[in-house]
Order: C-alpha cells, then sequence, then structure tokens
C-alpha cells in the first residue's frame, strides 16, 4: 500500500466512477478506483439495458435531461478510442392510439427542443416500413436513428483498461466504510482493514451511494433499489428485431422495451419493482407473463422458447428522479455523484466532464497530460473475422485457433486476453469475452475456462469462483470426501440395460 | 491456408461421426473427420457406467468401451483423416461444400467435399432453458457438465446436491456423487412419471436410499454467492400448491432436465430445422433440405441409447455412399406426425424399400398400438407395451409398394392409440 496521498479518490467502478477515472487519467493527477466488489462493473451496471438513449425523454431543465443530450454524442469517438461493442440501430417509441401518439408528438417536440438530429415522427407505414416485426395494430410513432446499443460491461472494462493505461489505480474488494476528513484529505477505512489517503473524494457508488454519504459524513439521502428483471433470447429468436422498441412510457419506468444486442442477441424487459434489500438480485415467476406479454404487444413474435437465461439489477433510485451530482455541502471536497439510474449509463461521458469541473470549482488544479493516451489495443475476436482473416492471424497467435466457446465463437487467446487485464472471475471472463453467455450457458466452455485460469493466473481450482466472495465453482477433489455407506442394497432387478 | 479436397466430411467426433465415418470410408470413399476435443469418442468419453453396446454388440460395455471400437474401426482405415480440436466454425454450402476447421496447430483449414455429415450431437437444457426463479450463485450445474468435472477432471462440485429432472443422466448422476461422498438429498421430477429406466430408479436411487419426488418441481433457488437451498414444490392437476411447498438446503443443484441438438453449424449451412426435434427435416436418406448435407445421431434427435445413434449414422453414411455414386433416390414421399406423436424421424419414406423410422409418444399409456396409414389407408398397425415421451420408439415398414406406383404424392401417417 502507497503512504502517499492520491489527488482523487473514486468509489464505486461501475460506469459513472469509470468513465470519470478515465477523464481524470488524462490530467496530471493521482486517481485511485474504489471497488467493493471482486471486479468492476459488477454492480448496478452489469445488468443495464445497455440503451444509449436519443435525447427525447427528458427537458433540459433536469440536469439528467442535459447530461444525457451531452453524453449521447460523446459515443463514436469513445467507442474509435476503446473498441466496445456499439451500434446507433436506432429507437422506435410505437403507439398503439390516437392518445398515446399525442404522448409520442410531445416526445418529438421534447427531442427537437433538445437538439436531437434525425428525430422523426412516423405513421403506421413508415414505422413499420422501419421495423417489420411490429404488432400490425401500432398505428405510429418515433424513430431516434441515433439511438443505439452498447454491452454496458464491456464499455465499463474498457473506460477501466483506458484510465489505468494512464496511471490511475484500482482496488477492488475494498468496501469503503468511514472517510476521515482530515482538513488536507480523507482517510478512507476499507472493511478489510485496508487505509488510504485522498484530497478529493468522489461518490459514485451506486446503490450505497446514500452510506458512502454517511461514512464521509456528508448529507443524508435515501437510495432506494428499484429492481427490473430481464431476459435474454436467443440469437436465433424470430422476434429479434433491428431497433430498440420502446411502447409509450408509464409514470415510473420506460416500460418494457425489446432491445437488440450489439452482439446479436436481445432482451426483453425491464420491470421496475421498488425494494428495500440492496443485495436481493432473485427473480420471480410473476413478472414473467407480464414481461412477455408486454414484450409480444409490441413484437407478436418474441418467444418464451427463445430464453437463455433471467436475470434482474437494482436501479439507484433517489427522491425527486432527478441525478444528484454536486460538490457537497457539508464535505467540500467530496463530488456527490448519486441517484445516477436512467439514462445514467447514455450520461455517463457527460458526468464525467460535469465532475472534472466539479473538482476543478472545489479547488483540485487539473493540467492535462503531454503524454495521455486515449487508445487501448483492440482485442481481435474470432467471431468476426473471415476464415481467411483468421487464418493470417493464427499464424501470429496460435490461441485464436482454439475455439473453447462453441456458442459464442469465443477462442483461447480472448480468454486469456481476458485474465491478463485482471478479470480472474469466471463472470468477468463472460462478460468480457461472451463465453458461457450463449445458449449452453457455460456448458461446454467452463471447464475449459477454469483450467486456462488455473494455468494463468496459478490458482488452485477450489480457488475459482463465479463472482469472487464465497461463489466457488469447484469444493473437493475426488477422494477427498468420505464415502457414506449406502444402504443395503435392494432386490436387483437386472436384465435392462441402464446406459444411455 | 491448408486446402483440401476429399469425399466427404464428417462434423463430430463422437458415436454418430465415427459410425458413419467408418462406414464411408468402408466402401471406398475418402473422409476426413473434424472433432474439436483431442480424443474421439465425444460425450461417451465421460460416460464411465455400464449398459453400453446391449443391443448392439450384446455386451455389456462402458461409454469408453463402447466408442473404442468405432476409433479402432475408423483408424483400420486409411481414407479417414481425423482432424482433432479442430472445430468447424464457418461452412459454405454448394454443389460443394466448404467447411473450414479452426486449430490451434493447423491454422484455419479449408475443406471441399461433395457430402456434408452433420452429426455435433446436443447440448444440455439449462436453468435459463427451464427458467427457475430465484438468486443467481454458483453451484448450479447441468448434471453432464458435473459428470464431466467428476470423471475426467476430478473435481467435486460440492457437498449436498438436489438434482432437478429424473432423465437417466440425473439418475447416473444421483449414484455417481454418492460415491464420491457427495450426499444426494433427493432428485426432482415435474412429471408424475420417471423419465429415467426403472433399471436405474432402482440401481441409482433406491440401492442408496435417494428421495424421488414425482409431480414436483424446484420453484426458487437461494443463496447469495453459491446456493444454500431450494423451494421444492408440488403439482396437483399441473397446478403448482405453493402453500405445500418445503425448502431443502444444499449446496448444489444438478439439472437433468432434457437435451436440444446443436445444429448451429447446420443453420449456417441453411438447413431448414424441425421444431419438434430440434433437428434437421430429413428425407428417406437423412438428407437435410440442402442436396448433400445429411445429418444422424443426436444432432437431428435425441437418442435414448446410444446403439441406436451407431445404426441411424451407419444408415446414413449407406445414403451418403448412394449419393457419392450419383445413385442418391429421389423419389420420397412424406410422413407425418398423427394422433399422439411428438414427431417421426425421417421426415420421408421410399415407397420401394425398407424404411426404419423413429418416434416419440407425446403420452403415457400401456397396452398401446402403433398405427401407421397411407393417405387414410391403414398400412400397419403394431403393439406396444407401454409408451411414453422419454422412451423412443423405432419401427421398420417393408416396401410400401405396389399402391405407389400410382403416380403422386403419397402421405404415411404414424399414430399411437
Amino acid at each position: 500500500m502507497k503512504n502517499e496521498v492520491y489527488d482523487v479518490a473514486i468509489v464505486g467502478a461501475g460506469v459513472v466512477g469509470a468513465a470519470i477515472a478515465r477523464k481524470l487519467s488524462s490530467y496530471a493527477c493521482s486517481t485511485v478506483v474504489l471497488e467493493k466488489e471482486w471486479d468492476v462493473s459488477f454492480g448496478v451496471s452489469k445488468t443495464n439495458s445497455g440503451i444509449v438513449h436519443g435525447g427525447f425523454h427528458y427537458p433540459t431543465s433536469l440536469l439528467k435531461g442535459r447530461l444525457e443530450v451531452a453524453g449521447t454524442i460523446m459515443f463514436d469517438r469513445l467507442q474509435q478510442e476503446l473498441h466496445f461493442p456499439f451500434q446507433r440501430c436506432g429507437i422506435l417509441v410505437v403507439a398503439f392510439t390516437v392518445e398515446e401518439m399525442k404522448t409520442v408528438e410531445r416526445m418529438y417536440r421534447q427531442g427537437v427542443e433538445n437538439r436531437i438530429i434525425g428525430l422523426e415522427l412516423c405513421n403506421r407505414e413508415r414505422i413499420h416500413t422501419l421495423e417489420p416485426k411490429l404488432n400490425a395494430d401500432v398505428v405510429g410513432g418515433l424513430h431516434a436513428p441515433s439511438g443505439g446499443v452498447i454491452e454496458p460491461y464491456r464499455f465499463v472494462f474498457s473506460l477501466i483498461e483506458s484510465a489505468r493505461k494512464n496511471g490511475v489505480e484500482l482496488q477492488t474488494r475494498f468496501k469503503v466504510i468511514k472517510a476521515q476528513d482530515e482538513d488536507d484529505y480523507f482517510v478512507i477505512h476499507a472493511e478489510d482493514g485496508r487505509r488510504l489517503q485522498a484530497r478529493y473524494l468522489i461518490n459514485a457508488a451506486g446503490l450505497y451511494a446514500d452510506e458512502v454519504s454517511a461514512a464521509c459524513e456528508a448529507e443524508r439521502f435515501h437510495i432506494t433499489p428499484r429492481k427490473g428483471q430481464e431476459f435474454l433470447l436467443d440469437r436465433n429468436a424470430a422476434g429479434l428485431p433491428g431497433k430498440v422498441i420502446f411502447p409509450v412510457p408509464a409514470s415510473n419506468s420506460k416500460g418494457i422495451l425489446v432491445i437488440p444486442t450489439p452482439e446479436g442477441t436481445c432482451m426483453v424487459g425491464p420491470t421496475a419493482v421498488e425494494q428495500e434489500d440492496k443485495e436481493d438480485l432473485s427473480t420471480t415467476r410473476d413478472n414473467f407473463e407480464r414481461i412477455f406479454h408486454s414484450a409480444r404487444r409490441l413484437i407478436p413474435k418474441i418467444s418464451e422458447r427463445d430464453i437463455i437465461t433471467a436475470f434482474a439489477g437494482l436501479r439507484p433510485a433517489l427522491e425527486g428522479g432527478d441525478f444528484y451530482i454536486a460538490v457537497s455541502e457539508k464535505q467540500p471536497r467530496l463530488i456527490q455523484v448519486a441517484g445516477i439510474q436512467s439514462p445514467g449509463l447514455t450520461a455517463a461521458p457527460a458526468i464525467a466532464e460535469h465532475v472534472k469541473d466539479l473538482l476543478k470549482i472545489a479547488g483540485l488544479v487539473l493540467t492535462e497530460r503531454a503524454d495521455y493516451d486515449p487508445l487501448i489495443p483492440e482485442v481481435p475476436r474470432i467471431r468476426r473475422l473471415s476464415p481467411y482473416e483468421a487464418d493470417t492471424l493464427l499464424q501470429k497467435e496460435p490461441a485464436y485457433g482454439e475455439i473453447v466457446c462453441r456458442c459464442e465463437s469465443v477462442s483461447e487467446a480472448e480468454i486469456v486476453a481476458a485474465i491478463r487485464r485482471g478479470h480472474t472471475t469466471m463472470d468477468s471472463i463472460k462478460f468480457y469475452t461472451r463465453a458461457q453467455m450463449g445458449r449452453c450457458q457455460g456448458g461446454f466452455c467452463s471447464y475449459k475456462i477454469m483450467k486456462i485460469l488455473q494455468r494463468e493466473t496459478g490458482m488452485s481450482i477450489e480457488e475459482i469462483t463465479k463472482r469472487g466472495g464465497k461463489s466457488r465453482l469447484i469444493t473437493d477433489r475426488v477422494g477427498d470426501l468420505t464415502v457414506q455407506t449406502p444402504t443395503p442394497p435392494a432386490q436387483d432387478q437386472s436384465g435392462q440395460e441402464s446406459g444411455k | 491456408m491448408r486446402e483440401k479436397r476429399t469425399d466427404a466430411v464428417v462434423i463430430g467426433g463422437g458415436s454418430a461421426g465415427l459410425a458413419a465415418a467408418s462406414r464411408i470410408a468402408a466402401a471406398g470413399y475418402s473422409v476426413t473427420v473434424l472433432e474439436r476435443e483431442n480424443e474421439l469418442g465425444g460425450i461417451l468419453n465421460q460416460c464411465i457406467h455400464n449398459g453400453f453396446g446391449l443391443q448392439r454388440f450384446k455386451e455389456d460395455l462402458s461409454g469408453p468401451e463402447y466408442a473404442e471400437r468405432f476409433i479402432d474401426s475408423v483408424g483400420k482405415q486409411d481414407n479417414v483423416e481425423v482432424l482433432l480440436e479442430t472445430t468447424a466454425l464457418e461452412v459454405s454450402p454448394g454443389a460443394v461444400h466448404t467447411v473450414y476447421g479452426y486449430s490451434r496447430q493447423g491454422g484455419v483449414s479449408r475443406i471441399d467435399a461433395r457430402a456434408i455429415v452433420l452429426a455435433m450431437g446436443c447440448r444440455e437444457r439449462n436453468r435459463g432453458n427451464i427458467g427457475i426463479p430465484g438468486t443467481r450463485p454458483s453451484g448450479v450445474f447441468t448434471a453432464g457438465l458435473a459428470q464431466r468435472l467428476i470423471n475426467i477432471d476430478g473435481y467435486i462440485p460440492g457437498r449436498r446436491a438436489v438434482i432437478l429432472g429424473s432423465g437417466d443422466i440425473g439418475l447416473i448422476m444421483a449414484r455417481r456423487c454418492t460415491w464420491v461422498g457427495m450426499e444426494v438429498l433427493a432428485v426432482i421430477e415435474i412429471q408424475s412419471y420417471p423419465s429415467g429406466l426403472t433399471r436405474n430408479i432402482v440401481q441409482c436411487l433406491n440401492d442408496f436410499g435417494i428421495p424421488l419426488y414425482l409431480s414436483h418441481t424446484v420453484s426458487a433457488i437461494h443463496g447469495k454467492d453459491r446456493v444454500s437451498g431450494v423451494t421444492v414444490t408440488p403439482l396437483e392437476e399441473d397446478r403448482s400448491m405453493g402453500a405445500k411447498s418445503f425448502d431443502l438446503d444444499c449446496d448444489t443443484i444438478l439439472l437433468s432436465v432434457g437435451l436440444i441438438p446443436d445444429n448451429e453449424l447446420s443453420r449456417k449451412f441453411g438447413v431448414r430445422l424441425n421444431p419438434e426435434t430440434g433437428g434437421a427435416f430429413v428425407d428417406a436418406g437423412l438428407m437435410s433440405s440442402i442436396p448433400g448435407v445429411f445429418a444422424c445421431g443426436n444432432v437431428l434427435h435425441v437418442h435414448d441409447l446410444v446403439d441406436y445413434v451407431s445404426e441411424e449414422s451407419e444408415r446414413c453414411a449407406s445414403f451418403v455412399i448412394q449419393y457419392l455414386k450419383g445413385e442418391y433416390h429421389r423419389q420420397h414421399h412424406p410422413v407425418t406426425a398423427g394422433a399422439n406423436v411428438k414427431y417421426v424421424i425421417p421426415n420421408k419414406y421410399l415407397p420401394d424399400t425398407t424404411n426404419r423410422f423413429y418416434l416419440r409418444s407425446l403420452i403415457v399409456k400401456n397396452k398401446a398400438e402403433l398405427v401407421v396409414t397411407l393417405d387414410g389407408e391403414p398400412m400397419k398397425r403394431k403393439k406396444l407395451s407401454h409408451v411414453q415421451p422419454s422412451e423412443m420408439v423405432s419401427f421398420s415398414l417393408d416396401a410400401v409398394s405396389p399402391r405407389t406406383s400410382e403416380p403422386g404424392e403419397k402421405r404415411l401417417e404414424v399414430s399411437i392409440v
């Protein structure tokens, strides 16, 4: 552990913390990111729906409206620098009645006011041309061609990789329990006893932003987790649309959406259910019927038969519904970045700019670094190459020829690339490479990944976990356990085969 | 890029691929087998229990022993080339088909062949497919993965297991887990009857005192990091009786809830798939909708016994040989599933020869009868002592002529009454 005082400590390595870290890495300032989980993006961000919004949902009188509009246009350049999966596939809001069309028109006017380029109102014919899989009852809607989809965890991984490349440090499994103000700096205590010092503190702790604020003796507020359950559908699903499909929104959420992912699969969801428990990510059956009923209303060909998996995430909702991004009034060297729910992912790059400005206001001197390198190397993905391109790559790097995950066509070289970037849990490797994310959900590849992990890291098989903590996969070796003597055998009824 | 031409490419070196390759090569044609693992044999290699080969060899063999016979037979023929650790990732269909095999050693190999045999096998249905609600901890495994971990890698996935599904893999694993020192608390089966063979219920559950809960299901998985338990809910007349639910404390859940033919590559060939089987639509020669692309074994439909896989794959090979000779018979007539039948394979028949069919029942019934009709006219009846969805039924039908010498299509329909 260093004795030096960091200029900035960022609490939370979700999309917001990662974007801030990367922004600060372009300045001559020492930064450390503190993450309580075993890997970055393991909190709110990993279950994000992955939509880069179109900038028409909120007025710019709201901070989140302003930051969404500013953020959405920053993704093209970020993708060129950081190579995460992102596509501006377009967003449709579809109306079923004349009344709903009136809401759509309001959204259109909102978007025009926000100076979003390319927005169009669509009549029935136009909207069905744009998305032929829509329900025939759709009477019209809004088309936002600049909206798109992104792999949220890949975005976070890339931001952190870039930040680290430029000198930002990362400490995982660092759960902040106390930040003591020592006039010039904070002494930050982790649950496991680790301690470090930083002059400025950024609270980007997502669901736990209220607790971190309390640990700093700053503002009291309450984050309410709002659960969203989603289903991932197979890439062969007949209902897979070309654009993100929104219904006309309900009061507390944007409704059940159908979301094509940039990797060719499709998500259906999310629900919006408030709860108190910040750890409860369980899925339920009750929502199942409702989610698919709603999704089929948009696209009739959506089918439960195509489900690969279900998962739930929690949005960190704050009273009032807007983002809370400000210099703390109680701790002048603490920047609060709380209540970042939708459109937080879209806004994240703009949030980072805003926080950088707030740090300056709070007194931090930020000087641009001459040696800042915004690029990270692009890791080739075998599934994206033609056989001839693949052969050229294989001649140099044979490990690309070892296909580990058959469902998503992931090679050993890609698994190794993930591990060498510090992603050493099974879920981390899944998010980085897509191995285990396809239709067999790891049935064929997880033992191969475990072998590569052991070889690359020296971990024992018992140390390998799904996502850290006690989530290990293997408990013992054959021969370790005492075998119980079975109850006396019943009468042998042989005569039939047992082999299958 | 390495390039080669061969008469037939067999994709998959498991039980289906080996039987097909050996038979095609024996007729004098050159065959290339692509196998992604580092040895031939496929899933048989991890099936170290006995019971294989009773039909075919009249011997009681383990999985690896059964595989060995076919591996030896392939090895004896010098016109078979086996590419191990090679994954067929891309294909390009045509008059001559192209398969691109990826491997660490050889880079990408381009292989052109007139005939392709799809023999990729199947995969296991998993938690997502059956939608078990609850948390998403570690400790949820498909039974086949657990079998692989224990039998090949020597790793034990947990200490207290609940097995969902009473298919044979689940039953075999209940015994296997017990033998390595795990405690198997229960086998849970959603149907009112076991999916596996009676013999396996006796030998793998009863002999070890493992309870089998019929008409029950796992309605929730608990645990944050690792599985801490499951909620088991009884079903009465297909309705779940939430009030009668009970919890079992376990750290492991093994899923034996069915198999799905693995047809990714078939899709890349453009092969038309049958939603009932998850495999290709095939004519009487087991050829798919793409000329020259054949399918056999579990990639075509899931079989109960490997002996049937071998039999079907050898028949497939005989049609591949006809195709390579330019003598492939194309006068096929349709076969459809009638009452109480989930599917019949193949989907077409040849009127002037003996046809062999495989089918699955939709119903459970003792003293059932198989009824075959031709354009509505009864053709054949066969008594079946017992039918249930988990047990495949097979039968042969002799030449359907002379009536089919009349022009026009004659539809064969297979029912169970």
